[in-house]
């Protein structure tokens, strides 16, 4: 990478820090106050950027056992950056749904009095088991150890038990047309895997050791976001087109909110033809160009936001009786969001912390350098 | 009764027919110009001492047959059991209702509720078309579902049910993750953002009074629990543990809303339930509110 965009994209992280500390100074004196959500729409851009967080560590480390659990030799170079980036995405999720409690202080609450009925009880637990096994599959990936392959098999049932298990923390609220199908797990765990395949496909195209293996899995990685973004766009298809086509049903004032209402473009700009269309082009035309691969890694990676910010909202947006729109309204009970400039800091600056956080990892750790060599000598 | 009522009608037709005798003799006072007599006898009819109406001999007000009083009586009854024995109910008549909002107003009141929470707003829609069109108008409070959908959610068991039958939540131990809010079916659940009224620059003494919400005592200072946690309508369980009926059933000026013990077969809750037409919000959600409305 060229000095000149080092030094870019060094401002542009400093800033997105400093201006992230001031949202979270913010949020420490000012509790709720500066955010845009309401006591409809409950949940705003903190949920979606956890959900995105968790996603892309869900994803990342389902992507590192492909080669630690199943041996896939041509992700080898990407499997210890796919460790990182799933510590990474785990501590940046957390953060962000700790920061959006109303209640930061009784967050261990969740481990002294926890109610198993709730999804979202389990998913504290499935987390915390899988923060518990992250370290300790990093452990043992780092130190070439060959007891990881036990480590990465236990993992694969857990991660997709919390990643679905999000899902579901949505699926299962009948109340919510929108989000009340049982494809959402699912859309899940795709989302999971097609997030974190585009961060890994950025990071490793702007890695500066260009070896084969780098290329190998690359090469995978490119036709896995290939794949992946077609299942996505027909899972998309299979949800919007049943919820719309007979014109009636519970479902339809969302997903027409989603299609056509104030944030359309959001869809269609942002998602459909950033996030799906110009990478599918860019890997299609030059699969093996690094160049190519970087954009397309970031775009599928960057714009994934707005499908976790239209899983989120659009839900919430609709009255759950007719006429609570115009009943007793101010501005904490409207049904309209947009997020708040202290809400986009708070993103920030759980962003910049990640992007840190990897930093820190490439450079400190031995993280590009394959395991395979140290296996050898300890088998 | 028959023949107090009998006596009100004859006490009508006889100020009908003076009036009429009257306006006949203006009539002709007007026609005839020169009739001086008939000038007399209008001026004699208007000093004529009026023949006043009798009052209707109603029988004497008795403690059970005022709506709220006999609701009162039922509250005491139904606080004389022991608590699992009762099952607090609500009836709203939507027939009565005239969309004041004294219920909302009261309640704000009553709970100290700060801007964007709101436990009890009043639906108002527009029915029909031209020339044919109503008004109708729906408070909507906390159901107090008997399957409610807002309990298992909660990841610590901050809100749950009680052996009344009221939905409660514990401030003290509620995170905030507001997960309730999304999982109820009629909004009923609000956040507290800790705001208050204070847009001249300084709180207001009122919004410093603590609430008595659940039997407590919840000042919001320093950002003190309610703030931060999910709030709801409570029934007003602070005042029916008293003997005293929810704000919003006192505060009706229509007498819309009753309020009483779902298993007292002599409560008049128990009477309006049963009715035809009770009915509930979203019976299809399938949590079985016991707020009923009668249309």
């Amino acid at each position: 990478m060229r000095s000149i965009t080092r030094t870019v994209l060094a401002v542009i992280w400093a800033v997105a820090l400093l201006a992230g500390g001031y949202a979270i100074v913010l949020r420490l004196t000012q509790g709720h106050r500066p955010a845009a959500y309401g006591s409809y729409v409950v949940w705003g851009l903190g949920v979606a950027q956890y959900i995105y967080f968790v996603g892309i560590s869900a994803g990342a480390y389902l992507l590192s056992t492909l080669y630690y659990a199943f041996g896939v030799k041509k992700l080898e170079a990407v499997a210890r950056p796919a460790l990182l980036v799933a510590c990474v995405g785990l501590a940046a999720g957390l953060f962000s749904i700790w920061v959006d409690l109303g209640k930061m202080g009784r967050v261990f609450s969740v481990f002294f009095r926890p109610n198993f009925q709730s999804m979202m009880a389990w998913m504290i637990w499935l987390y915390t088991a899988y923060g518990v096994l992250l370290i300790i599959t990093g452990y043992l990936a780092l130190k070439g150890d060959r007891r990881v392959r036990t480590a990465a098999i236990i993992g694969v049932p857990l991660v997709v038990s919390f990643s679905g298990g999000v899902g579901a923390l949505f699926a299962t609220l009948e109340a919510r047309p929108l989000w009340n199908t049982s494809l959402y797990p699912v859309f899940f765990i795709l989302g999971a895997l097609l997030s974190a395949a585009g961060l890994l496909m950025l990071l490793l195209a702007l890695q500066d050791r260009e070896t084969p293996a780098v290329a190998e899995a690359l090469a995978v990685l490119g036709k896995s976001v290939l794949l992946l973004l077609a299942l996505d766009v027909l899972l998309e298809w299979a949800e919007y087109s049943v919820g719309l086509w007979y014109g009636v049903g519970g479902e339809q004032a969302a997903l027409k909110e989603i299609l056509f209402g104030s944030y359309w473009w959001v869809f269609w700009v942002v998602h459909l033809l950033l996030g799906v269309a110009v990478p599918a082009l860019l890997l299609f035309r030059g699969s093996q160009n690094r160049t190519n691969q970087a954009i397309a890694g970031f775009l599928v990676v960057a714009t994934y936001l707005a499908v976790r910010l239209n899983l989120v909202i659009p839900g919430l947006v609709t009255p759950e009786l007719k006429g609570l729109e115009t009943s007793y309204t101010g501005t904490r009970l409207v049904f309209t969001y947009s997020p708040s400039l202290f809400e986009w800091g708070i993103f920030a600056f759980a962003a910049a912390v990640a992007v840190g956080l990897i930093w820190v990892g490439y450079r400190y750790l031995p993280v590009t350098t394959s395991g395979s060599r140290k296996e050898e000598k300890t088998a | 009764m028959e023949n107090e009522k009998g006596g009100y009608e004859a006490g009508r037709r006889e100020i009908l027919a003076k009036a009429f005798a009257a306006a006949l003799t203006g009539l002709a006072a007007g026609a005839v110009v020169a009739g001086s007599g008939a000038l007399d006898t209008v001026a004699e009819a208007l000093s004529n001492e009026p023949t006043l109406v009798p009052i209707p001999n109603l029988p004497p007000a008795a403690a059970g047959e005022n709506q709220i009083l006999r609701m009162m009586n039922d509250l005491r009854r139904a606080l004389a059991k022991p608590m699992e024995k009762r099952h607090w109910g609500m009836v709203i008549d939507l027939r009565k209702c005239v969309g004041c909002q004294a219920c909302t107003v009261s309640c704000i009141t009553e709970n100290k509720l700060p801007p964007g929470v709101v436990y009890r707003p009043v639906i108002t829609e527009e029915k029909g078309q031209f020339p044919h069109v109503a008004k109708t108008f729906t408070p909507r409070p906390c159901m107090h579902c008997a399957e409610p959908s807002c309990v298992p959610v909660c990841p610590v068991g901050a809100t749950f049910k009680r052996p009344d039958g009221i939905v409660a939540i514990d401030y003290a131990a509620c995170i905030g993750c507001r997960y309730c809010i999304t999982a109820c079916p009629y909004n009923a659940r609000t956040f507290d953002f800790g705001e208050f009224n204070d847009e001249g620059g300084e709180i207001p003494a009122y919004d410093k009074v603590a609430s008595k919400e659940y039997g407590g005592s919840w000042s919001r200072a320093g950002d003190a629990s309610p703030v931060g946690n999910a709030r709801k309508c409570t029934f007003c369980v602070h005042r029916i543990e008293q003997g005293e009926l929810p704000a919003c059933t006192v505060s009706c000026m229509g007498r819309a809303t009753y309020f009483g013990d779902l298993n007292d077969p002599e409560s008049l809750i128990h009477e309006l339930v049963g009715k035809a037409n009770a009915t509930r919000l979203k019976e299809s959600a399938g949590t079985k509110p016991v707020v009923y409305y009668l249309q």
